[in-house]
């Protein structure tokens, strides 16, 4: 669960409304099953507490599924090159046919989370595909979804781009030219050493986060079956030793129930964040994708108006019909290919400083998970030394009792 | 490794030069967290654990780096807090159940609590207050077997190293060894098992019928020294069983062992109920062929044939159409049985629970590790402050997780030796089992000897009145009689004997019963106690561990805010 702070931000300078403070809340509540068998699906409502100008206020509700967070990410991660979309919980393959509980529950809190962060975010909550998902009607939602297909969200020029990339491409394999086309900057080559490698670190500690969840089931199951048989252990004897063999087997049975607690505390509270983290990294990398595409657009572009400066040159020199042509090709290009530096600097530029606001987040974030953890920690080791400890002026009063020696 | 804990140093200092485990040479720089506690410290050097070697931390303002070449076992013992008032209070514990054993401790031989050392253990009889035996099994040897050698090469076994000290005047000396191998065991427990029926004659271990490759390995003659170690401190704790001559002479006899090996169970039988039956088995044979009319004798035959292969067959199986008639022992023995079914449960929960406390401390262990690694990430690729701040969370969480997990691993050490009491009345309610199985079976020779009597005297009847009938006089019919009226009187004689067996058995399971019930209150009185005071003590351990964590988080939390 994020910091409550950061559920209903007040965000700087707004174009939306300049009177008051702008504010934003969104909530994702009430799983709902829908459908049946293969079919079957959760809905949620998402709650929009605001007072941005283009948006139904005060309070708006509408329902959404898994898949309308999806579309939504897609359509921000498309459109903001160089932020760090925030992640979505995966796709959920096996599960699908019987949602637990817990998965859904799990699920939920990690949509919440991740509503709020674009919410929270300067710039993506301006975004029109937030205000659709957000706003929009059951029905328009389902029209949007369906819309986003592949390669045909690329606007026509870009289309260019690409096969005039993919022309490049074999003009080099063709030519034997090994082109270097990616950054070689140090300071990029150690970020993205860093989120390679965080990303393995934080993979693991979180597998054995999640493997201490089950531990603390299993643990408990233990506790549970261990108390059983050892208050029927009591029932066989008829004195104050059997009563304490009852008790040990009561004691031993509420432990467990403390104990599946705190599994369900540690996974909500430190496994998800931990998880959650993971995403992230996973969707810098995602993001370092992009950057190294658009480096490479440049670079691309840089290439192949060095060739066609060539042969303008050529066509200059010999007067060629070719040459009027190849003239207005090459400014084109060179449009282009300021457009695609602009666009990678841009990228450089926002990735600075959405690393700097991730670095800052993060730190919270874990230190809250952290700080959740040992509480729990605390807590359940406190409530099993309580628990042992009342037995013990029992088990005092047994043995005086019985006679130790003739 | 799970063995002694008699002092926490000592276990830590174990645990840190015995174990391979990456865990444990591990380098955690803890500057930090002493700092904050300790105004100025340069040097880690808390009292108890004066004896390690410590060596200055860096100051805290450098960026602590977690690959330090340090003495690693300064900087782990200055994770560890003085031993607690709870730990004092359980270890007490351990002590006090333990009676003197805790002298006699060496590598080879745990000594089992329950020494009768009369100390703090409960004994039945006062007069042996001062009697104390203590026995090790060491130094397994192999042999060849001399004779018989079919393989060339002959037969190997293995021979064992048996040393007792003692004060109890049947021996001789107060202490020797001989050298014994596992044939001799055998012996020494059938004929203890012959000497005590009744008795809850604590079971030898089992025979591992094995082939000749396992038996060489180490681990198996391994674990059958420390099988067989069990076995004769058992034995030694027996009130009865410890003034045993057949422990004696085993214990304190150099060469081949004195006792005669038993085959024939049946024989055995004949030995305690009838005393004169091999004589008439001596004088029926021969004649048993020739003479039709010593049917009485055939008769008798054929019922000890039945009786030897009813004692065989009734080893815990089908229950024998006795019908036992003191109420009192039928109710306790049925106590027993549902105490036993409970007790069977309760050592399978306890094996799990065992399990899930190790798996549980293991992957604890394995989580701190993985923070580790991540805390020296981050430090070393740290470019803004607050990855620091994180590195440093990461660190806190790291070194909590495994003080936790070394404490989980230390508990379930002594959770499994407090469990192992349970296990061992699992062994001993099979003891008991083979009293009440004894008892069952004298008490069937009585009544097939008395229907036997009852048949032979109405057979007698039978002739007489037939007899009187023939004027004159019947010789075939008076020479029946005769024979039949010395059967009876040898079964009368064997009916005496049998009675007297069957009440000595009887006898025999009433003190042990009462034995059992104190000496089971007892122990299992101070295994709950071992148990829980154990489970508190480090419960406030950990909770400690995480207490300091969670407050500096919060510190640490309220100090961003702040800024």
């Amino acid at each position: 669960m994020i910091p409550q702070q950061w559920n209903s931000v007040v965000s700087g300078q707004s174009p939306r409304s300049p009177s008051s403070q702008p504010f934003i809340s969104v909530s994702v509540t009430d799983p709902a099953k829908m459908g049946n068998g293969v079919q079957s699906y959760i809905s949620y409502k998402v709650i929009t507490k605001t007072n941005f100008s283009d948006y139904q206020g005060p309070e708006k509700i509408v329902i959404r599924r898994y898949n309308d967070f999806v579309w939504l990410r897609e359509r921000l991660f498309d459109k903001y090159k160089g932020i760090f979309i925030p992640p979505l919980p995966e796709k959920s393959t096996v599960e699908k046919f019987r949602f637990s509980a817990e998965f859904i529950e799990m699920r939920r809190q990690a949509l919440d989370t991740f509503v709020n962060r674009i919410a929270s975010h300067h710039e993506l909550q301006k975004s029109d595909d937030l205000r659709v998902f957000l706003q929009a009607d059951e029905l328009s939602m389902e029209m949007a979804r369906s819309q986003e297909i592949g390669i045909f969200k690329k606007k026509p020029a870009e289309l260019m781009q690409i096969f005039k990339d993919v022309q490049s491409k074999v003009t080099d394999v063709v030519l034997g030219k090994e082109k270097p086309v990616e950054e070689s900057s140090p300071e990029y080559e150690k970020m993205k050493h860093y989120i390679f490698e965080l990303e393995e670190h934080l993979a693991e500690a979180q597998k054995h986060a999640y493997r201490l969840v089950k531990r603390h089931k299993e643990l408990g199951q233990s506790l549970s079956d261990f108390g059983k048989a050892v208050k029927l252990l009591g029932d066989c004897e008829d004195n104050a030793l059997g009563k304490v063999f009852s008790e040990l087997g009561a004691k031993s049975e509420m432990l467990s129930i403390k104990m599946q607690k705190e599994a369900h505390h540690l996974l909500m509270n430190f496994e998800e964040p931990l998880k959650d983290y993971v995403r992230a990294v996973q969707s810098i990398k995602a993001t370092i994708a992009e950057r190294g595409n658009a480096f490479k657009q440049q670079c691309e572009l840089t290439e192949t108006m060095k060739l066609k400066e060539i042969d303008l040159n050529k066509y200059r020199l010999i007067r060629s019909i070719k040459q009027a042509e190849a003239e207005h090709e090459y400014e084109m290009l060179q449009a282009e290919s300021e457009e695609a530096t602009r666009r990678f600097e841009m990228i450089v530029r926002i990735m600075n400083d959405e690393m700097v606001r991730f670095q800052e987040q993060k730190t919270l974030d874990m230190g809250l998970a952290i700080h959740e953890f040992a509480k729990g920690q605390a807590r359940l080791a406190n409530g099993i030394a309580d628990a042992w400890r009342s037995l013990l002026p029992k088990l005092e009063a047994c043995s005086s009792q019985t006679p130790n020696h003739q | 490794m799970m063995g002694e804990h008699s002092d926490n140093n000592t276990t830590q200092q174990a645990h840190l030069y015995t174990s391979p485990d990456e865990m444990e040479s591990l380098l955690l720089d803890e500057p930090s967290l002493t700092d904050r506690h300790f105004a100025s410290s340069n040097s880690s050097s808390f009292p108890p654990f004066a004896d390690v070697a410590t060596h200055d931390p860096p100051p805290l303002s450098s960026p602590s780096s977690i690959s330090r070449h340090g003495n690693p076992l300064s900087s782990l013992h200055s994770l560890l807090e003085p031993p607690s008032y709870a730990e004092a209070v359980f270890r007490s514990f351990d002590r006090d159940q333990n009676g003197t054993n805790n002298n006699n401790n060496n590598n080879n031989g745990e000594v089992i609590p329950r020494d009768n050392s009369g100390e703090t253990s409960s004994s039945s009889s006062p007069t042996s207050m001062s009697d104390y035996i203590w026995i090790s099994v060491s130094d397994p040897q192999k042999e060849q077997e001399l004779s018989n050698s079919i393989v060339p090469g002959g037969n190997a076994y293995f021979t064992y190293l048996i040393t007792t000290r003692t004060n109890m005047r049947d021996f001789n000396g107060s202490e020797f060894s001989v050298r014994r191998r596992f044939k001799d065991i055998v012996t020494l427990s059938d004929r203890l098992s012959e000497s005590y029926r009744g008795f809850f004659i604590p079971l030898r271990p089992d025979k591992n019928v094995v082939d000749s490759q396992v038996m060489q390995k180490q681990e198996f003659v391994e674990q059958r020294r420390i099988a067989l170690e069990k076995y004769l401190q058992r034995l030694a704790a027996h009130p009865v069983i410890k003034n045993s001559d057949e422990l004696r002479l085993f214990l304190q006899v150099q060469g081949k062992l004195p006792l005669e090996k038993t085959t024939d169970v049946a024989s055995r039988v004949l030995d305690g109920a009838v005393k004169m039956s091999k004589q008439l088995l001596g004088e029926v044979e021969p004649i048993e062929t020739s003479q039709p009319a010593r049917g009485g004798g055939r008769d008798f035959m054929r019922f000890f044939k039945e009786l030897k292969q009813y004692v065989a067959t009734d080893w815990g199986g089908s229950k024998p159409a006795v019908i036992e008639e003191d109420n009192e022992f039928v109710e306790k023995k049925e106590k027993l049985l549902n105490f036993e079914r409970e007790i069977i449960t309760v050592s399978q929960q306890a094996e799990s629970l065992v399990k899930a406390q190790q798996d549980f401390g293991e992957t604890m262990g394995e989580l701190g590790l993985a923070f580790v690694k991540l805390t020296k990430f981050e430090t070393e690729e740290a470019v803004c402050n607050s990855q620091m701040t994180r590195a440093s969370d990461m660190k806190n969480i790291a070194t909590a997780s495994v003080k936790a997990s070394r404490l989980c691993r230390e508990l379930n050490a002594q959770t499994v030796k407090h469990f192992g009491k349970i296990h061992e009345y699992l062994g001993v309610m099979l003891a008991v089992n083979n009293a009440f199985s004894e008892r069952s079976s004298a008490l069937l020779t009585v009544q097939t000897l008395l229907s036997e009597l009852s048949s032979l005297e109405s057979r007698i009847e039978k002739l007489e009145a037939a007899s009187s009938k023939v004027f004159g006089g019947d010789s075939t019919r008076i020479r029946k009689i005769d024979d039949l009226k010395d059967t009876v009187r040898v079964t009368e004689d064997a009916k005496s004997c049998a009675i007297r067996e069957y009440e000595r058995i009887k006898e025999n399971n009433k003190t042990e019963l009462e034995r059992l019930e104190k000496e089971r209150q007892a122990d299992f009185l101070s295994m709950l106690r071992g148990f829980v005071v154990n489970q508190v003590g480090y419960a406030e351990k950990m909770a400690k561990v995480w207490e300091t964590v969670a407050e500096e988080e919060e510190e640490e939390t309220n100090d961003i805010i702040g800024h």
